[in-house]
Order: C-alpha cells, then structure tokens, then sequence
C-alpha cells in the first residue's frame, strides 16, 4: 500500500534518514520502532510532505505519492502527529468540522456521529475550545479528526506519549476497534508492549535505516533486537 | 470643558473614526502576519494606491466609482505584488522580508510620483454624505459617520466570517498551525493568496474613504505604517479581536491625548506600546497559535 525506497531525508542540513526503505501492507497494522533520534518520526514527516525528499521514492498505492501535504492528505492519508496539533482557537466540534465537511460525501464511512461513537468523551466536549481538553482527549479528537478525513491509510506518530496508563488501554482498545474494520495503520512507538499488541508487522529503524524486519511475534521472541536496537 | 457632554461625544466619535479607518489597515496586515507568517511593510503603500486610484476613478465616474473600485484595484496590485515577491519570499525569513517589502515601499512612493505627480489630490465628499447629522446633541459630519458605520459593518462581516463559516474555520486553523492545517487536505497556499488580496482591497478601501478627509500625497501610505505596526503589536498577531482592540486604543488616547493632554499626545501611544511589550509581549490578543 505505501512503500518508502531507500529515501533520505532530514532537517535542513541535518540529514537524518539513510536509504531508508519499507512497506506498509494493506488492511495491516505495521509499527515502527526505534530508539529516540533513530528517524522515526522523520520518516513520518517525510511521508506526508512535511520535510523534503532529498533522495529515494515513495508509493502510495503503486503511484509516487504527491508532494503537498494537503495532496497528499487527499490520496487518502490521514496523519495523527506526536503533538496532537489540536488547533487551539477552534473548539472542538469545529475541529472536527473543518475535516467533516470536506471529506464527508454521501458515502462516507466515517461521520460526524460515527466517530462521536467511537469517542463519546468528545461529544461531551464539543463546545470547549481546544486548548481545553486534557492530554487524552486531545489525542481522542486528534484520531477521530484524522477518521474524518475517512482515509485508506492512518498514520500515527507516538500515540501513547505523555498518557495514563488507563487512557493508553482506551487508545489502544480504539485502535484495535479501527484494525477490526480493515483501516491500514503505520505506528510509530516506543511503547513496545503497545505496538507489538497492535501491529501484524515491525520494522525496527537505527541510524536513519529500517534495521530489521519482522512480525509483531518474530520481534517479541527476539530479545537480541530488541537489546540492541530498543533497549528493551 | 470637561464637563461637556458633547466634547466628550465629538471627541469620542472622532477617536472611533481614526480607529476604523486604522482596523481597515490593520486587519488585513495582521492576518497575512499570522497566517502567512509574512511581514509585509509595503501595507501602507497599498492605502495609498487605494486613495490614489479613488481619486482618479472619482475624476471620471464620481466617488462611488472610486470607492467600489479602488479595492479592487489594489486587490489586482496584491496579485501582482505576490505573484512578484510574496510568493517567492514566503520561506526567505523575517529579515529579508522586512527588507524587500521596505524597499517596496519606495519603490511604489516613486511609482505614485510618476503616475499621479508630487502635488497633493483632493476628492470631494459625495453629495449623499456632505452635511452633518445631529447625533447626541453634537453635529458631526455625515461622512465621518459613514466611516464609523463602515468599519463596524466590515467588523461584524469579518467576523462573521471568520467564526461563524467554514471558510473562516480553516483560516483559523490556518493561523493556528499552517502545517497540520495543510495535512488535513486544506490548501494552505491558496487560502493565504485569497486572504492576501482581501487584505490589499481592505487596505485599499481604507485608502478610497481617507481620501476626502486628508490630502492624497504619495507619502501617506508612510505616515499610516508606523500606526498601523502599533495597532497590530498592541492587539496581538493574527486576530480580528487585536485588530479591532488595538485600533481602538489608538485611537481613543492619540484623540484624547491630543486634546487633554497636547504636549504628551505624541509620547502617550509609544508609552502604552511600551508597557504592552513589557506586561503581554504577545498583544493583548493574540491568535491562539
């Protein structure tokens, strides 16, 4: 579904990815995991547009992916960044509003009241600003926002960051909600327990480079990659 | 003189007068600032063009000629002007920006000289507005009345706009955070590029209704800059609240400084300038992004 051919990218004149090559399978959950500073959310970025390609391709879906995020965000890929980015001075029906009513034609699979199921918390909340939500609700309205955009592929970059443990189980149970109905998913984590009971397959980046490859099973009998390469 | 209601209703009114004829200015350069991130001093040039068109198209077709059609023709030089610079500058830096669009400045002061000559233009106020209107016991010139009205009602249209729909939403979201705004399908280019005209046409419009109350010359785009900077650092980045918020502070102590307290008039402003950078650095306003 979304392949990434030995790209390299980086920020400014700080090149952090080396040939970094993967592949996202369709219907399939793929973690990416990695130590702080390895490329993991730099790979992300470069996917959606955010941070240039120096070098290497990628495919979307056998076609090479667009170059604004906002076309890129039209194929069909939906990007749910480790800061949430909840825009503060919209409440939150609005936030979801402004993606609503742009990607909800008539056939939509993901709605207003759809997502308002999958998240009830955020139809208590629909006239707080954005600002006001606490650090799980934001993440909530950040997914739900993303489902909005009804894509073919979502992307997630360190979901469980800063949560208590009992809303990352509720992130997890909602994810695990998304992978029931066929959405593919790429995560970037660094909780591995969390990660490796959602995904179908990992890929374990070091040094700007996919360093190993597997499946969710494969990595948690590997306890040699997960020293070397997570620290686990 | 104190205890003179209508002193106090005349002054009053004249300070809302300068501050919208400031928020027309003001609210389209701050929300390029906010949205595009784009510093663009060459603003206050565009008031000039506005009363400079007015006045050519009032020469041929009166003032309502000029008054709808200054706008769009500053709009059109907004085109220009991105197609031009802005676009191409948009990730160059705040330095250079500050630099080319000062240079722009002259470059559109000589440009008014070529075309419309050094001597100063008048307009003459439309039939319709040239009287006076008895308001609170004060005669007041209609067409300073018009202004005030005009300014509230493109307040309430701009917000409006900017709260209530979609489109205002997205720009909005836009301030906020261009980037996620863009991974969200919004094509963050396009809407700055709308959003950049509308605010030369503002800017022209200010210019078109100025023109009847103060001399066209083509250093009046330079007079209003250093005001219209104010306005926007007093009010906060980015919003139509700071717009509106900064304007009217501005103008209410430049009015009632100049007359309660002359000698302190042209200090007063930069005092409060001051203080707001000191206490909110931000503005008092600020979009939220």
């Amino acid at each position: 579904m979304l392949k990434l051919n030995a790209i390299q990218s980086g920020y400014g004149e700080t090149q952090v990815l080396y040939g970094l090559s993967l592949e996202a399978l369709q219907g399939r959950i793929l973690a990416i995991l990695g130590r702080n500073g390895a490329g993991k959310s730099t790979t992300l970025k470069t996917i959606m547009g955010l941070l240039p390609l120096k070098s290497g391709e990628i495919f979307f879906e056998g076609k090479p992916i667009a170059f604004q995020p906002f076309d890129i965000a039209k194929s069909g890929i939906a990007y749910v960044p480790e800061t949430r980015d909840i825009f503060p001075s919209l409440s939150v029906r609005e936030n979801l509003e402004i993606v609503a009513k742009r990607f909800g034609s008539s056939g939509a699979v993901w709605t207003m009241e759809r997502v308002l199921e999958l998240f009830p918390r955020l139809g208590e909340r629909l006239e707080n600003g954005g600002t006001q939500l606490s650090g799980g609700e934001q993440q909530m309205l950040a997914i739900a926002r993303g489902l909005l955009m009804n894509p073919r592929l979502l992307i997630l970059d360190e979901p469980t960051e800063g949560l208590a443990p009992i809303i990352v189980k509720l992130i997890h149970d909602k994810l695990q909600e998304l992978k029931n109905t066929g959405l593919s998913m790429i995560i970037v984590e660094q909780n591995f327990g969390f990660a490796t009971s959602l995904a179908d397959d990992v890929a374990v980046v070091g040094k700007g480079k996919v360093v190993w490859t597997g499946s969710s099973g494969e990595i948690r009998a590997d306890e040699e990659v997960q020293h070397t390469w997570l620290g686990v | 003189m104190a205890h003179d209601l209508g002193f106090w209703t005349l002054q009053t009114l004249n300070a809302l007068q300068l501050s919208m004829l400031l928020f027309l200015l003001s609210i389209g350069l701050t929300v390029i600032f906010g949205l595009m991130h784009f510093v663009n001093l060459a603003h206050g040039s565009l008031y000039a063009l506005g009363a400079y068109f007015a006045a050519s198209l009032a020469a041929v077709g009166g003032y309502w000629m000029g008054f709808f059609l200054a706008p769009v023709a500053v709009a059109g030089i907004g085109i220009l002007l991105y197609s031009g610079f802005i676009k191409r500058m948009r990730k160059s830096g705040p330095m250079a920006q500050v630099l080319v669009t000062f240079g722009l400045i002259f470059a559109l002061l000589d440009l008014t000289r070529i075309f419309w000559g050094d001597l100063a233009l008048a307009i003459e106020v439309p039939s319709a507005l040239a009287g006076r209107l008895d308001f609170l016991g004060v005669e007041y010139p209609a067409y300073r009345l018009f202004i005030i009205v005009l300014g509230v009602a493109i307040f309430g249209l701009l917000a409006f706009v900017l709260g209530r729909t979609q489109i205002g939403a997205m720009i909005r979201a836009g301030v906020d955070n261009d980037a996620m705004a863009a991974c969200l399908g919004i094509n963050v280019e396009r809407m700055f590029f709308v959003v950049f005209c509308v605010g030369c046409a503002l800017a022209g419009l200010a210019g078109a209704v100025a023109a009847p109350l103060l001399s066209v010359t083509p250093d009046m785009g330079l007079h209003v800059l250093i005001p219209t900077l104010i306005v926007i650092v007093i009010g906060g980045l980015g919003s139509l609240k700071g717009a509106i918020a900064g304007s009217l502070i501005y103008g209410f102590v430049q009015t009632f400084g100049a007359v309660l307290a002359p000698q302190l008039a042209s200090v007063l402003i930069y005092a409060l300038l001051a203080a707001v950078l000191v206490i909110k650095p931000v503005g008092l306003f600020p979009a939220r992004g």
